[in-house]
């Protein structure tokens, strides 16, 4: 069975790439992943907010502490040298280069133009084979238009293809007014590929303490439906490669996805509830699967359910809403 | 000592602008092998930089990183130094002051045994009726009789010289030598200097000297025994066998000079003079005060006097024979100026030395004057009081009298035995060509920091030569910093402050209002000031004096609002770059762009390893700096009418008005010998007086939203925020807007109940705000209590706080003082301290002493507690309106457990003794009152108010006998009342150098409660490795994070098992804190508190302290527990654990705080490993601690024992 996709213009040798989670902070589990089958790694994120403010975070407690008084100059010892979080992180890309077979994406996070997009160049340098560019931006300004904020993720994508020579994957959220614009424009603006969508850790509140606390539920398998729905309208619409991310649990998750369109899909959840052996069992199952079935190859079945491949596009927008009251009635 | 014309072998030396430590410490990293420290001030540096380099991997001049380890005192680290060295290491240490008082023992061993070291010593003064941190040679000259060679450097440049000197000399006269200089002058005055070279070393160091020491050096292979005990019939001749070494060694240290001057081109003498050739008037001394009085000799010698100065360089061994030699044939008079005192000695010790030289000279016949000069001594300096030309111009003028006062003072004025010498206070010696400028910051805002960015500016990128030096005031939150800075084309010899300054910036427009700033600035100087008010208005705002001064004085006026900059380029509260930005801009001390490109190169190099966001924000408040900058137009008149702000109320009593205010006014040095007390005891109730107003925003209480349960008052480190109940008759006179609330609880009901906040005393942490558990039902983010900006409501609340204050303070036996609010209704007897903003101590101390100050007595050991509980000008310990309250005294560092230990003993033996004399008097004075005197319980507030009720019934019948055993009774009386031990310090004291005397006194069984504040590091020196230091922190003298676990104090205190123990954490539980206080102080015997005192050595946000608290214990990393050998007694399990398992992993306590987290950023995989150890450490400790709590399950069933029987 030939499972190779393409995806970034990198050959992989399967569809399962475990996405940007806690797995990829060390170079073994990282290895674990590799070795459960995984085609490809995403590293977890590199902040915007953790390259400026741990910098300035460090420097405040250091600094505004010193000098202060007669008997305390300042009250820890200087190193010699620092390794800040984006420090770790190009080492971990470097040491991940060496020890794996499997293509390694970095993931760099953020929403402003400044200083933390020399980082991308910095990961391609340390030997990314491409980068996912999450944009995580929420407005909550009311004077803050759909439209500027389409801007600034493109105005970002361009600063950072800008830095870069290899791929890069724009990771976007499902709130754009249309997605397929969006999608257009920002392919337009030198995306590589789209991962969609992602999840926004939700913010809680604890009723008891009157607080708002950060929340993270892992997905579940009813979480492709909205990837699903937007590959399979974008797949006819795009050149550039497609990851589903959210809710890709089991075998059949993926064969969805990428019968709806999808070059690689992207694993979390999963991972974090069963660990790496997951990849195993799912590329298992694709397997015999598709040998049930009788399919030769994932680029066979790549898009064959998309909006333009199925015989019904309207199942894919509006009418089917229609559809889908009526059958629940 | 002459600065090189001409390198010698053609060698260049790099220029580097670093302090006397940093000196001393390069030479001596740089030719050992081993380093023991202890961290004592002003030397800690010292072991900090040796410390710092190992840990980067800095090695030694034969290629191997020396070993650095920290001990757990001077005493130990001298004992440490010893054992390398008589193992045949190189071997040195650093200290200081009392430190170089406890190597004392090890120093006799170490120059018996004919051992070369060098000990280098930043010198400081010796605590005798106070403890100081300043400079003298008190410590060095108590070591006058230990057998080593004391050599003295002036300046930093000779710190560095005569550190490589030392270490060359000791080898080859097997002599050990103390290098010292003067603490708190050169040891902090950061200077450029010319650096050594590895080759100048090599070349001074002779290596076949080593390998003689490491062939003596104890070796199983060569056996030999060292260390004997002797018999009188050996013992004087044994000690006699070394004097031809002492015979030598003078002469060994004048070759190593010589040889060090063929090499690096300074030549230096065992005593170098420097004046006229034909001078009559000498002044003979040694340390930093030799360079002031070079430059008065050079300046007097312009103006045709014939003067001369003799610098001591080698003052033990004491060459006779050179010190004759040098002083000029033509001397007629000679002043010894001495900066130490030996009280009841004939004169000092250097007066006493040249006194001793000449009169065997005369004796010899070898006096190479005409005459016998006269020879006077007097004491200059201690405690770096100000030394200054004036001064030694005074002395010259003293020698020139025919009958000159002898055994004089100078720099003070002594209204009681009259020894000083009058001076000229405006005689100057400063050259035109000097640039001086003095800078008035916060200890917070960075103007330190930068000021010493600028003098590496100006001393490594100008020709010029540049000097700092900064003084701090004694408070730790709101710290005011003085810099001094000077630079010029030539060497600068000038270590005292400066008093005429053509450079003055004012960094806190709130400083106007407290000093004179512009008291210094000289005619046509520039004034420089951050002020949020622009070049138009700000003339208006300004203090009548300082408009005076900027117009008689006619100085050039420029304003910037910094904190403008600050906030618009994320800089925050820290001003630095903008001030220095300002100073180059204005000074013209570089080109403006050359300036600028300093400025960044030296951005870059600090924080350019911190990350490009550091770099980029410190860039853009350079960029922004100048087009804020504002040249003012001084108007021709003084408008203004507004005075300085009197230090303190005229309602303080007469001596806080006489002489505490006169210290907070900075005019402490103006204070004649007559002000102060004879031994040091200053009274109580001070800190009051003192208002400080740093806040720049304080708590407001919303009485609406309050549901009463005192949380804010008992974590307030400053006890800034009070409550009280009373009686609703009592608001007839209140301010308008004091706020008032029904009590809500049933104990005082239908009484009135309110928050109050001190509004100049408050330094706005916040810590209230953050503990408030009342939020508002329709917006959250408002709580009960709520910062709003200070000053427009600092009047109004100022009266309101004194209303509060005459509010009457609540019948002590009214109240449930085992609760969190009810011990919060306790006036507290501490209060106001100069702590860290945000203190994690003091919350617990405050505590202690509402509950109970009016009976206690304090034995503090020496660190912050003692430094914000006793460094003048006021203390936070009070009286109550009885005039009751803790007494509180510090004795040591190391023997504060045996010091309360005393306490105890007296008060024991005097409530036994005035018991004794009740029972005998009781026929007198009433059997029936001398049977409940006795016998009286005073275990609760009552018992103590009826108790102190029959001792004043007693002392009434007392007057009036006449039995001589009355009097002793009266004198003795009130030992009848309860009295309450606490024995308080930090765990640098209690873990490390004070351990051994703790151990003694828990062992004693004495009724003693111990009070360890642990902060986990040393606290006061800047945070340097204790033995609680946990694993995986870094801390100073632990750079790649401590290896080791945290010592379990409290576990090692219950094997007693008649001691009472406590792990406490107020953060986590406010209510096992009290009730651990109150058993502590019931238990009858020795009681021990281990408190977790957040602390900003921890690097953290110090407004959230009491929430890392919380998950310190919440991970299981402070378990709270109590060991209460009582219930034993009654059959109970004593031991009681108080707080949950842990529920979080460790981590997520650690990544909160800088001392963690930052092991991560320096050594990752290091910080990995100790992460993954200290989480074992944690389970391992709460496996212990549970299995100890669940040993008393069926604690009252019969265990199987083993008895006698």
């Amino acid at each position: 069975m030939d499972l190779t996709t393409t995806y970034l213009g990198l050959k992989l040798k399967n569809p399962i790439v475990p996405s940007a989670s806690p797995f990829s902070h060390t170079l073994d589990s990282m290895k674990r992943l590799e070795d459960a089958g995984a085609s490809a790694v995403v590293m977890y994120s590199l902040f915007e907010e953790q390259i400026e403010h741990e910098a300035l975070a460090l420097d405040h407690y250091l600094s505004s502490t010193a000098e202060s008084h007669a008997e305390a100059p300042d009250y820890f010892p200087e190193p010699a040298e620092y390794n800040l979080g984006p420090d770790q992180y190009l080492g971990l890309i470097r040491h991940a280069k060496q020890s794996l077979e499997i293509p390694v994406i970095a993931s760099l996070n953020g929403v402003t133009v400044g200083g933390w997009i020399e980082y991308a160049k910095k990961m391609q340098d340390a030997g990314a084979d491409a980068l996912e560019l999450n944009i995580y931006y929420i407005p909550t300004h009311p004077t803050m238009t759909g439209q500027e904020v389409e801007d600034r993720y493109l105005t970002v994508l361009r600063e950072v293809k800008k830095a870069v020579t290899i791929p890069v994957a724009v990771k976007l959220s499902p709130f754009f007014s249309s997605i397929p614009n969006i999608a257009a424009r920002l392919e337009k603006a030198g995306a590589d590929g789209l991962v969609l969508f992602n999840r926004f850790y939700q913010p809680d509140i604890d009723i008891d303490q009157l607080e708002v606390v950060p929340g993270v539920v892992l997905s579940t398998s009813d979480a492709i439906r909205l990837p699903l729905r937007w590959i399979a309208i974008l797949r006819g619409h795009l050149r550039a490669s497609l990851a589903a991310t959210s809710g890709v649990h089991t075998a059949a998750d993926v064969l969805k996805l990428v019968m709806a369109g999808a070059d690689v899909t992207m694993m979390c959840s999963a991972l974090l509830k069963h660990g790496p052996k997951r990849v195993t069992e799912v590329l298992e199952d694709l397997d015999r699967w598709m040998q049930e079935h009788e399919y030769v190859s994932i680029e066979q079945m790549k898009g064959s359910m998309s909006q333009r491949a199925v015989a019904d596009p309207s199942a894919f927008e509006r009418a089917n809403y229609m559809k889908a009251l009526q059958r629940y009635a | 000592m002459s600065l090189p014309t001409e390198k010698p072998n053609g060698r260049s030396r790099p220029m580097v602008t670093i302090d006397g430590n940093e000196a001393a410490a390069y030479v001596a990293h740089k030719l050992n092998e081993v380093i023991a420290i202890y961290p004592i001030t002003p030397s800690s540096t010292m072991g900090e930089w040796a410390d710092e380099w190992s840990a980067n991997g800095r090695k030694n001049l034969w290629g191997t990183v020396p070993l650095v380890v920290e001990m757990q005192s001077e005493g130990g680290a001298a004992g440490a130094v010893h054992g390398a060295l008589q193992t045949g290491a190189l071997s040195t240490t650093f200290t200081a002051s009392q430190g170089l008082l406890l190597m004392i023992p090890n120093m006799f061993k170490i120059a018996g045994e004919l051992t070369p070291t060098v000990f280098h010593i930043a010198a400081r003064t010796l605590a005798t009726h106070a403890l100081s941190i300043f400079g003298d040679h008190s410590d060095v000259m108590s070591t006058r009789s230990t057998g080593w060679a004391m050599l003295a450097s002036a300046s930093v440049q000779e710190v560095m010289d005569l550190a490589l000197i030392a270490h060359a000399a000791t080898l080859e006269a097997r002599v050990p030598f103390l290098h010292f200089f003067d603490g708190f002058r050169t040891s902090a005055e950061v200077m450029k200097i010319e650096q050594l070279t590895d080759e100048d070393m090599r070349a001074m160091i002779n290596e076949d000297l080593i390998a003689a020491h490491r062939a003596r050096a104890l070796s199983p292979d060569h056996p030999v025994l060292r260390g004997s005990a002797q018999n009188p019939d050996v013992f004087f001749q044994a000690r006699e066998a070394n004097n031809p070494f002492y015979a030598a060694c003078a002469s060994v240290v004048q070759k190593t000079m010589d040889k060090f001057a063929s090499i690096v081109g300074r030549q230096y003498h065992l005593f170098d003079y420097v004046g006229a050739p034909d001078a009559e008037r000498v002044i003979v001394l040694m340390g930093s005060g030799c360079e002031t009085v070079h430059d008065t000799v050079e300046h007097l010698n312009t103006y045709g006097e014939r003067v001369g100065v003799l610098k001591v360089r080698l003052y033990r061994p004491f060459s006779v024979e050179h010190f004759l030699k040098a002083l000029p044939t033509t001397t007629k008079a000679i002043a010894v100026l001495d900066r130490t005192k030996e009280p009841g000695a004939s004169g000092e010790p250097l007066y006493q030395d040249v006194i001793t030289a000449l009169m065997e000279s005369v004796m010899n016949d070898l006096l190479p004057f005409r005459s016998l000069p006269k020879i006077i001594g007097g004491r200059y300096g201690l405690s770096s009081k100000e030394f200054t030309p004036a001064m030694a111009k005074a002395v010259f003028d003293e020698l020139a009298k025919p009958n000159p006062k002898n055994h004089f003072t100078l720099g003070i004025i002594d209204d009681v035995m009259h020894t000083n010498l009058d001076y000229d206070p405006t005689f100057t010696i400063e050259p035109d060509d000097v640039v001086r400028a003095i800078f008035y910051g916060l200890g917070a805002d960075g103007t330190v920091g930068a000021n010493k960015n600028s003098i590496k500016i100006i001393g490594e990128d100008t020709d010029n030569f540049a000097q700092g030096y900064f003084v701090y005031d004694s408070k730790k939150s709101g710290t005011t910093t003085t810099s001094h800075l000077r630079f010029g084309p030539r060497p600068i010899r000038a270590p005292y402050l400066i008093d005429r300054a053509n450079f003055v910036a004012c960094h806190q427009w709130f400083f106007l209002e407290k000093y004179d700033v512009l008291k210094a600035a000289i005619p046509g100087g520039t004034f420089l000031l951050n002020s949020i008010y622009g070049p138009d208005e700000v003339w208006g705002k300004l203090p009548k004096q300082i408009q005076r001064q900027i117009i008689d004085k006619k100085l050039k006026f420029y304003v910037i609002d910094a904190y403008k900059v600050a906030q618009k380029t994320g800089m925050g509260g820290r001003i630095n770059t903008i001030m220095q930005t300002c100073f180059f801009a204005i000074s013209g001390v570089l080109p403006k762009e050359e300036a600028i490109a300093a400025i960044k190169n030296s951005i870059q190099k600090t924080y350019g390893k911190k990350g490009e966001a550091v770099v980029r924000k410190n860039f853009d408040a350079v960029d922004q700096t100048l087009a804020n900058l504002f040249e003012v137009k001084v108007p021709n008149e003084v408008t203004s009418s507004m005075e300085l702000l009197p230090p303190v109320s005229e309602q303080a009593p007469a001596f806080v008005k006489n002489v505490t205010a006169r210290i907070i006014a900075g005019e402490g040095d103006s204070l004649p010998v007559s002000a102060f007390p004879v031994d040091g005891t200053f009274p109580t109730g001070t800190a009051q007086w003192e208002k400080r107003n740093i806040a720049l925003e304080i708590p407001v209480w919303e009485s609406e939203l309050c549901i009463q349960c005192n949380k804010c008052a008992i974590v307030c480190p400053h006890a800034a925020i009070r409550v009280k109940v009373y009686d609703e008759k009592e608001l007839a006179d209140a301010p308008p807007t004091f706020k008032s609330m029904p009590y809500k609880g049933t104990e005082f009901k239908g009484m009135k109940y309110t928050v109050q906040v001190a509004p100049e005393d408050c330094t706005g942490c916040e810590i209230c705000v953050e503990v408030c558990p009342a939020k508002s039902k329709s917006e959250v983010k408002v709580k009960a209590i709520n910062m709003k900006p200070q000053p427009p409501i600092r009047e109004r609340e100022k009266a309101n706080f004194e209303f509060f204050l005459q509010l009457p303070e609540v019948d002590r036996r009214d109240v449930n003082v085992e609760t969190v609010k009810g011990s919060q209704f306790l006036q507290p007897l501490f209060e106001f301290s100069g702590a860290c903003s945000g203190c994690g101590e003091t919350p617990y101390v405050k505590l202690v002493s509402q509950l109970f100050g009016d009976r206690m007595i304090v034995a503090n050991a020496t660190g912050c507690s003692s430094i914000y509980g006793g460094n003048l000008p006021t203390t936070p310990w009070t009286k109550n309106q009885d005039g009751r309250g803790p007494a509180w005294s510090n004795s040591l560092f190391e023997d504060n457990a045996e010091f309360g230990l005393g306490m105890r003993l007296t008060v024991d033996k005097l409530n036994e003794m005035a018991k004794e004399l009740v029972l005998e008097l009781s026929s007198t004075i009433g059997e029936e009152l001398a049977k409940e005197l006795v016998e009286a319980n005073q275990s609760d507030e009552a018992g103590i108010y009826e108790q102190r009720e029959r001792v004043r019934i007693l002392k009434q019948k007392l007057e009036t006998l006449k039995d001589p055993r009355a009097k002793r009774l009266l004198d003795i009386a009130d030992y009848l009342v309860k009295r309450s031990i606490w024995i308080m310090g930090g765990d640098g004291w209690a873990y490390d150098i004070g351990y051994g005397g703790l151990d003694h006194v828990l062992a004693s069984g004495r009724n003693v409660n111990i009070l360890v504040l642990d902060t986990e590091v040393y606290s006061n020196t800047g945070g340097q490795m204790s033995k609680s230091t946990p694993r995986g922190a870094i801390a100073k003298f632990a750079a790649a994070g401590k290896p080791t676990q945290k010592k379990d104090l409290g576990l090692i205190a219950m094997t007693y098992g008649n001691v009472y123990v406590a792990r406490v954490a107020m953060g986590a539980n406010d209510a096992q804190t009290v009730r651990a206080i109150l058993e502590a102080e019931a238990y009858d015997g020795p009681s021990l508190i281990i408190a977790y005192s957040h602390c900003i050595a921890h690097g953290i946000n110090m407004a959230k302290g009491m929430a890392n608290q919380k998950l310190a214990v919440d991970t299981g990393y402070w378990p709270l527990f109590r060991y209460n050998p009582m219930l034993e007694k009654e059959g109970k399990h004593p031991f009681k654990l108080d707080s949950k398992a842990p529920k979080l992993p460790l981590k997520e306590f650690m990544g909160l705080e800088v001392r963690f987290n930052m092991l991560d950023k320096t050594y990752p995989e290091r910080a990995k490993e100790l992460l993954t150890l200290a989480q074992e450490d944690v389970n391992i400790r709460w496996g212990i601690y549970e299995s100890l709590a669940n040993a008393g399950n069926g604690h009252e069933k019969k265990h199987d024992t083993v008895t006698t029987s």
